[in-house]
C-alpha cells in the first residue's frame, strides 16, 4: 500500500536560507501521525548535530501539534489535510503545522497543572509545546501554530 | 513496536512500552491493562526501557489506567523512564501522580 503522506526536502548551501527545507502533506488521520513525525524529524536533522535531547523535544512538540491539527482542527475530516513546513536554520529549528478547520483560541486553554486538574486525561498538549521549544506563534485564525527550537 | 505483556517476579504484571505511547495507540494499552484487572491482576509494572516518546495523549491514557487500578485496589508503578521521558512528568506534574521507579528490577522488588 502507498503512504498517503506527501513529503518534500530541499536542502540550500546559500547561508542566507534555511538549509534544509521539508514539507509534508498527511492526511486527518492519527494513525499517520508517528510516522509524519519520523518523516519530518529524519529529513529535518540529517546530517546536523543536534542532540538527543533536541530530537525528542522535536519529535514530542511534531505529534502534539498534528494531534490538535487532525483531531482539534480538522475534526477527523478525512476529505481535509494538515501541511507541515519545517525549516533546518543556522540557529534554530522552526515548525509550522496548518489545518483546515475554523481555528480555536490558544488563551482559552486552561492550565492543566493545578491540583484539580491533574486527574484529567485531556488537555496537556499545548502546555507540553509551550513547556518544550523556545517561542510559540499562532496566526490570526488560529489554525496554524509556529515552533521554534533553538539549535543546542 | 507495541506492547508485551508479562509476568515479573511475585505475579507482578509488566507491561513493556515498546516504541511510542501516543494518540494513535494509546487504546490499545488502555485495554490491554482493562484486561488484566478483569483476569483479577492487582499488581502492575509499566516498563518505558524500549520507549521512544510518549504525547500528551499517552500521559492522559496513564492517568487513565491509574484511575482504573486505583478503583480496582489495585498497585500501578512506572519504571525505565530516561530523562527525557521523565521531564514530561516533570512539567507537567504528573509525578506527584504516579509511583517511578528508576528500574523495571527495583520497581519489582518495591511492590
Amino acid at each position: 500500500m502507498t503512504s498517503p503522506l506527501r513529503l518534500c526536502v530541499r536542502r540550500s548551501s546559500d547561508t542566507r536560507e534555511a538549509a534544509t527545507l521539508v514539507t509534508l502533506r498527511l492526511p486527518s488521520d492519527v494513525n499517520c501521525i508517528e510516522e509524519a513525525v519520523e518523516l519530518v524529524t529524519r529529513h529535518c536533522l540529517a546530517g546536523s548535530q543536534a542532540t538527543p535531547s533536541t530530537r525528542f523535544r522535536l519529535r514530542v512538540v511534531l505529534s502534539e501539534a498534528l494531534t490538535n491539527a487532525i483531531v482539534q482542527g480538522n475534526r477527523e475530516d478525512h476529505s481535509k489535510w494538515v501541511h507541515v513546513r519545517a525549516e533546518l536554520g543556522l540557529e534554530a529549528i522552526r515548525v509550522w503545522v496548518t489545518d483546515e478547520g475554523a481555528g480555536f483560541n490558544p488563551e482559552a486553554v486552561p492550565e492543566p497543572t493545578r491540583p484539580e486538574q491533574l486527574d484529567e486525561a485531556r488537555g496537556r498538549g499545548l502546555y507540553l509545546i509551550r513547556k518544550l521549544v523556545d517561542t510559540v506563534q499562532f496566526n490570526e485564525q488560529g489554525n496554524s501554530i509556529c515552533m521554534t527550537l533553538r539549535r543546542l | 513496536m507495541g506492547f508485551s505483556l508479562t509476568k515479573g517476579s511475585g505475579g507482578v504484571t509488566v507491561v513493556q512500552v515498546d516504541g511510542q505511547l501516543i494518540v494513535g495507540n494509546r487504546h490499545e494499552l488502555k485495554d490491554l491493562v482493562q484486561a488484566a484487572l478483569d483476569r483479577g491482576e492487582r499488581r502492575l509494572l509499566i516498563d518505558f526501557s524500549r520507549t521512544g516518546y510518549i504525547d500528551s495523549s499517552g500521559l492522559g491514557a496513564l492517568v487513565s489506567i491509574s484511575k482504573k487500578v486505583r478503583e480496582n485496589n489495585g498497585t500501578l508503578r512506572l519504571a525505565g523512564l530516561n530523562e527525557d521521558l521523565r521531564s514530561l512528568f516533570e512539567l507537567t506534574k504528573l509525578d506527584t501522580l504516579f509511583t517511578i521507579t528508576e528500574t523495571p528490577e527495583q520497581a519489582l522488588a518495591s511492590f
